[in-house]
C-alpha cells in the first residue's frame, strides 16, 4: 500500500538515474500548468522561484505580511554541505552516514543520500545569489562544526544563517513575481485542500485582512508549511507557526508519519515565568566553544564564577568523551534533564544548566590573539579582552540577544540554558518524489517526514528545505505534471470547490457562534502543558494514555466554551488563532497515540520503559524499524500503515557517541 | 537579575480599519513583571480585554526573537521603543518603571497604510525588492562556491547591510517617511559582492524609482533612521546607494 517509489540501483546512482529517465514537460506546456505553493519559507520560496523560472504558472500563499517573515529566517547556526573545503575527510557518503546515524536509523536511506548529493549545489546556488556567508581572510568560505559530526561542514553567516538563506530565496521569488511568473498572496491562510477525482486541484484560503474566503485552482498543490512544534505552546517556533495546512491535507487523505519524533533542543533560554509566550534558542554552534556544566554539589548557592574548576561537572565531556559538548541534540537534552531531575540544576527554577565560554575565550581565542599580537605572558584580563573580540565576531548577535532577554552579560557569566521544543522530524508522509498519499499533493521541508529519522542533526534543516525546493521538486513534479498537460484549468465554480468552501465557512461560523468564556490562548496553554509534561522529553505508557484522555476532554471544552471576539469579515487574529489551536488539539492526540504505539526509544522519542542501564535510548529494530504512517478515518480514529526501512548501505548499530 | 512588578498606563492607538479614523484609548495593566517582553505585556492586556468581552488590540508579531521584522510598534515616540538596536519583541519590561505611562502607535507613513490598530501594510517593501533587489540567476548554476574569492572585509560589510529585517522602523522614524535606509541596505549588499556587479546600475535606478513610486519621502540626512535601526545599519549604506545611483545615472543610456 505504501509505495515509497525508491528507484532501483545503487544508492549513489539512484538520483542520477531518476533524473535521467523522469518524464519532462516541454516549455510550451509548462506555461499551461498552474502550481500552488503554500508557505514561503526556505522550502516554499525556493520551490516557487525555481518552478517559476522553469515556466510553470505559480501562486504562492503565506499568512505573514511578506514571504521574508517565514520562520526559516530565525535559523541561526548554519547549513551543512559535503564540500570538504576543510580537507578533513568529508564526503557525500559521510554526510549521508552522519544523517542516518544521527536520525537513529529511522530515516529513508535513498532520500538522505539524495540530500547529501545536492547539498554542495545549495552552497553554490546561494553564493551566486549574493548570500554573504562567513569568509576567511583568503576570501574563501569558512566552516564550523555542529553536533553529531566530526568534520567541519557547516557554512554560516554569523548567527543569522537562516535569515541570509531565506532572503536569498525570497529575492529569487520576488524576481519571479516581477517577471509575472509567480503571483504572490500574503496575509492569506490555507484552510482546505480541494480534491477532484482523487487529485489535489486547489485550495480554499481566507484573506486575513478582509476575512473573505477565496478559491484557487492548481494542477498540483505543494505544501511547505513548516513544523508543528507549537502544539507544545512553548517552543522556539514563531507565534504564527502552525500545523493547519498540513492537518487539512491529513484530513483529506494525506498520511501523517512519525508525529512522535519531536526535537527538543538542548540550548534555549529557560522559562522565566507564566507570562512566557515563546522560547528563544541559543544556537548549537555555541557548543563549538561553550562548555556545558553543573555544580558537583546539590543545591549549590555560589555564583558560577566562584565555583572552582574541580567542583564542576562537565557532564557531557564526562559521559561522551569522543563527542563531548558536540553530541547530538536529543542526547544533550536528555543529559541536561537527567542532571536537573537529580537536583543539580542551577538558577532560580533549578531547571537550567550552564553554557560557559570562559575556557575557550581565554585558552583558545585569547591565547591565539595574544600570540598574533606578540604579547608575552598575557594576564587573564588581557586574554579575556582579546578572546572577546573573536567570540563577538562569531556569535555576537546571539550574545546580545541573550543579554536583552535575561539582563545578564554572557561574556562575563555563563549562560543559563535548558532544553525546549524546537523542530519536528515527523510530518506528512511523502514518497521519493515528495508526493503525499494524495495524488498531486506534495510536501516539502519541515512539513514532510522524510530525511531526519527520529532526530535531526544541527544545520540540516536549512539544507533539507533548500534541497527540496531548489533541487528535488523541480524534477519530481514534472513527472506528475507531464500527464496533466491536457487538463484544462478547472473553474472554481466546480461543485468540489463549492463543497470545500462550505466546509470552511461552516467551521468558522461554528467557532464564532460558541461565544464561551475562555480565551483561545488559555486553551493553547493548557494543551501545551499536557503535551510537555506527558509527551515531552521523556514519555511513558501511562502518561500518554492519560494525555490522550485529557486532550479529548480539552477539545470538547474548547468547542463548547471558547470565546472569540470580533467579526468574521475583518482582520481578526483571535479567529485565526482559534482555527490553528483547534487543529493542534487534534494533532496532539495523534502525537501521543504514535508515541504510545512506538514501544522503543529512538532519537527524540524517549520512552522511559525502554532505556539501558546507563539511561541511553533502547531501540527495538526487530519491531520498529519502520515509518509509522497514520491514516485518519475520523478524529480519534486512525489506521496505522507501516513503511519498512531497509538499510543496504549502512550497517545499523547501537548509536554511540562515547 | 533583580526583578520587580509594575502597574502601567497604556495609551494605545485603536483604528478599526484603513478607512475609519483612529483614536487613542487608555488602558491600565497591573502586575507586569520586569522579565516580560513588551509584547508579552500586550498579551496580558489582550487576555484582559477578551475576558471583558472587548476586542483585543491587533499588532503584528511572529518570531519574537528579533529577526522576522514583523513587530512594529512606535513606543513613546520612538520606533521599537527606548533600547538601541532592539526590536519591539526583544524590548523587555525592565526598560520601564512602576507607574509609567506608555504611548503606543503604529508606524506612520503614507506608504504604510494602517490595516487595523497597530498593524500596517508594508507590501511596498516587497515591491521595492521586486524592482531589482536580487541577482538574476536561475537555480542550477554550476560555478563552485569557492571559485570567486571575496575579501573578508567586503563579505563582512555585505553581511552587515544584508542583516536588514525589513521592519520599516527607518521609515517610521524619518520625518519625511523616507525608505532610503531600507533600499540602500539591499543595494549596498549586492554592490559589495562581485556577483552583484553585472546588474548594479540597473538595480540602483530601478529600486530608487520604485521607492519614489510608492510614496516614500526624500532623504535629508538627518540620521533618525540609523539611530533606531534594530540591526544598526548605518548611513554609510545610503552614501553608497547615492554613489551607485549617481554613477548609474551618468552611464545610463536612457
Amino acid at each position: 500500500m505504501l509505495d515509497s517509489k525508491i528507484p532501483q540501483g545503487d544508492i549513489d546512482k539512484k538520483w542520477t538515474e531518476y533524473k535521467g529517465h523522469v518524464k519532462l514537460v516541454n516549455p510550451a506546456n509548462k506555461r499551461k500548468l498552474e502550481v500552488i505553493v503554500v508557505g514561503t519559507g526556505l522550502a516554499g520560496a525556493s520551490a516557487a522561484a525555481t518552478l517559476g523560472e522553469l515556466g510553470y504558472r505559480v501562486k504562492t500563499f503565506c499568512f505573514q505580511d511578506s514571504p521574508r517573515r517565514a520562520h526559516s529566517i530565525a535559523a541561526q547556526g548554519g547549513i551543512n554541505a559535503a564540500k570538504n573545503y576543510q580537507n578533513d575527510g568529508d564526503s557525500v557518503y559521510r554526510l549521508f552516514y552522519d544523517t542516518v546515524k544521527g536520525g537513529d536509523y529511522r530515516s529513508r536511506e535513498a532520500n538522505v543520500h539524495r540530500l547529501a548529493e545536492v547539498s554542495a549545489n545549495i552552497i553554490d546556488q546561494c553564493v551566486a545569489q549574493g548570500v554573504p556567508f562567513a569568509r576567511e581572510y583568503g576570501g574563501y568560505l569558512d566552516n564550523r562544526s555542529f553536533g553529531g559530526v566530526q568534520v567541519k561542514r557547516t557554512f554560516y553567516a554569523a548567527g543569522q544563517t537562516g535569515q541570509q538563506l531565506l532572503l536569498g530565496a525570497y529575492s529569487a521569488l520576488e524576481r519571479q513575481v516581477a517577471l509575472g511568473n509567480v503571483k504572490q498572496y500574503t496575509r492569506h491562510e490555507m484552510l482546505e485542500v480541494v480534491i477532484i477525482d482523487g487529485k489535489a486541484r486547489g485550495i480554499i484560503t481566507r484573506d486575513l485582512v478582509s476575512g473573505k474566503l477565496e478559491r484557487f485552482f492548481g494542477h498540483a498543490v505543494v505544501l511547505a508549511t513548516g513544523g508543528y512544534g507549537n502544539v507544545f505552546y512553548l517552543s522556539t517556533n514563531a507565534m504564527g507557526s502552525n500545523v493547519t495546512a498540513a492537518w487539512k491535507a491529513h484530513k483529506k487523505g494525506a498520511f501523517f508519519a512519525n508525529p512522535c519524533y519531536t526535537q527538543i533542543h538542548p540550548t534555549c533560554i529557560p522559562v522565566s515565568g507564566d507570562h512566557q509566550s515563546k522560547l528563544t534558542l541559543m544556537s548549537e554552534s555555541l557548543r563549538n566553544d561553550g562548555r556545558i556544566w553543573v555544580p558537583k554539589k546539590k543545591d549549590e548557592t555560589r555564583k558560577p564564577n566562584d565555583i572552582p574548576e574541580e567542583e564542576r561537572d562537565y557532564y557531557l565531556e564526562r559521559r561522551y568523551p569522543s563527542f563531548g559538548n558536540l553530541v547530538p541534540r536529543d542526547v544533550a537534552s536528555r543529559a541536561a534533564k537527567e542532571r536537573c531531575d537529580a537536583g543539580y540544576g542551577v538558577g532560580t527554577t533549578k531547571q537550567a544548566v550552564y553554557l560557559d565560554f570562559r575556557y575557550n575565550l581565554i585558552n583558545k581565542y585569547g591565547r591565539t590573539e595574544a600570540s598574533k599580537h606578540n604579547i608575552e605572558n598575557p594576564d587573564e584580563a588581557t586574554l579575556v579582552r582579546l578572546g572577546k573580540e573573536v567570540v563577538k565576531e562569531q556569535y555576537g548577535n546571539l550574545f546580545d540577544m541573550y543579554q536583552k532577554i535575561t539582563g545578564e552579560n554572557p561574556y562575563e557569566v555563563p549562560m543559563r540554558i535548558y532544553p525546549a521544543v524546537h523542530y519536528t522530524m515527523g510530518g506528512l508522509w511523502v514518497d521519493y518524489e515528495l508526493m503525499t498519499s494524495v495524488k498531486g499533493l506534495y510536501a516539502l521541508g519541515e512539513c514532510n517526514f522524510s530525511d531526519h529519522g527520529a532526530n535531526r542533526l544541527g544545520a540540516s534543516a536549512l539544507m533539507q528545505g533548500l534541497a527540496d525546493g531548489y533541487f528535488v521538486i523541480p524534477y519530481t513534479i514534472g513527472n506528475y505534471l507531464a500527464d496533466e498537460i491536457s487538463v484544462k484549468p478547472i473553474p472554481t465554480s466546480a461543485p468540489e470547490f463549492e463543497a470545500a468552501e462550505k466546509e470552511v465557512s461552516g467551521r468558522i461560523n461554528k467557532l464564532m457562534s460558541i461565544k464561551g468564556s475562555k480565551s483561545v490562548e488559555s486553551f493553547h496553554k493548557r494543551l501545551g502543558k499536557i503535551m510537555w509534561e506527558k509527551c515531552g522529553m521523556a514519555r511513558n505508557a501511562q502518561g500518554l494514555q492519560e494525555a490522550i484522555q485529557e486532550i479529548k476532554a480539552l477539545r470538547e471544552e474548547f468547542w463548547n466554551d471558547v470565546r472569540i471576539p470580533g467579526e468574521i469579515n475583518e482582520y481578526n487574529p483571535e479567529l485565526d488563532k482559534a482555527g490553528r489551536v483547534a487543529d493542534f488539539m487534534e494533532l496532539g492526540e495523534l502525537l501521543c497515540l504514535d508515541a504510545l504505539t512506538r514501544n522503543e526509544s529512538c532519537g527524540g522519542h524517549f520512552r522511559e520503559e525502554y532505556q539501558t542501564e546507563e539511561g541511553e535510548a533502547n531501540r527495538d529494530d526487530q519491531s520498529f524499524q519502520h515509518v509509522a504512517a497514520w491514516e485518519l478515518k475520523n478524529v480519534g480514529d486512525w489506521t496505522l500503515h507501516k513503511e519498512a526501512l531497509v538499510y543496504e548501505n549502512i550497517k545499523i548499530a547501537a548509536r554511540s557517541y562515547k | 537579575m533583580e526583578h520587580y512588578n509594575m502597574n502601567l498606563t497604556l495609551k494605545v492607538w485603536r483604528q478599526k480599519n484603513t478607512k475609519e479614523k483612529g483614536h487613542f484609548e487608555t488602558y491600565n495593566v497591573k502586575g507586569i513583571s520586569s522579565e516580560m517582553s513588551f509584547l508579552e505585556m500586550f498579551d496580558v492586556l489582550n487576555e484582559d480585554l477578551v475576558h471583558e468581552n472587548k476586542e483585543p488590540i491587533a499588532f503584528d508579531h511572529d518570531c519574537r526573537e528579533g529577526i522576522c521584522g514583523m513587530c512594529s510598534m512606535y513606543i513613546n515616540g520612538r520606533p521599537h521603543g527606548p533600547w538601541n538596536a532592539t526590536t519591539t519583541c526583544q524590548l523587555h519590561m525592565r526598560a520601564f518603571k512602576d507607574g509609567e505611562t506608555i504611548t503606543v502607535e503604529p508606524w506612520r507613513a503614507q506608504a504604510f497604510p494602517v490595516i487595523k490598530d497597530l498593524v500596517v501594510d508594508r507590501s511596498a517593501f516587497d515591491r521595492i525588492i521586486q524592482a531589482g533587489g536580487y541577482i538574476s540567476v536561475n537555480t542550477g548554476v554550476t560555478v563552485d562556491a569557492n571559485a570567486t574569492p571575496i575579501s573578508k572585509v567586503n563579505a563582512d560589510k555585505a553581511f552587515s547591510t544584508a542583516a536588514c529585517i525589513g521592519c520599516g522602523a527607518c521609515v517610521a522614524a524619518c520625518k519625511n517617511s523616507s525608505a532610503m535606509l531600507f533600499t540602500s541596505a539591499k543595494i549596498s549588499q549586492l554592490a559589495l559582492l562581485p556577483q552583484g556587479e553585472p546588474e548594479r546600475h540597473k538595480r540602483a535606478l530601478d529600486m530608487v524609482h520604485q521607492m519614489d513610486e510608492e510614496g516614500f519621502g526624500s532623504c535629508t540626512n538627518t540620521g533618525a533612521c540609523e539611530a533606531v535601526c534594530p540591526k544598526e545599519i548605518t548611513l554609510e549604506s545610503i552614501a553608497r546607494m547615492n554613489r551607485e545611483f549617481l554613477s548609474a545615472s551618468v552611464v545610463s543610456e536612457d
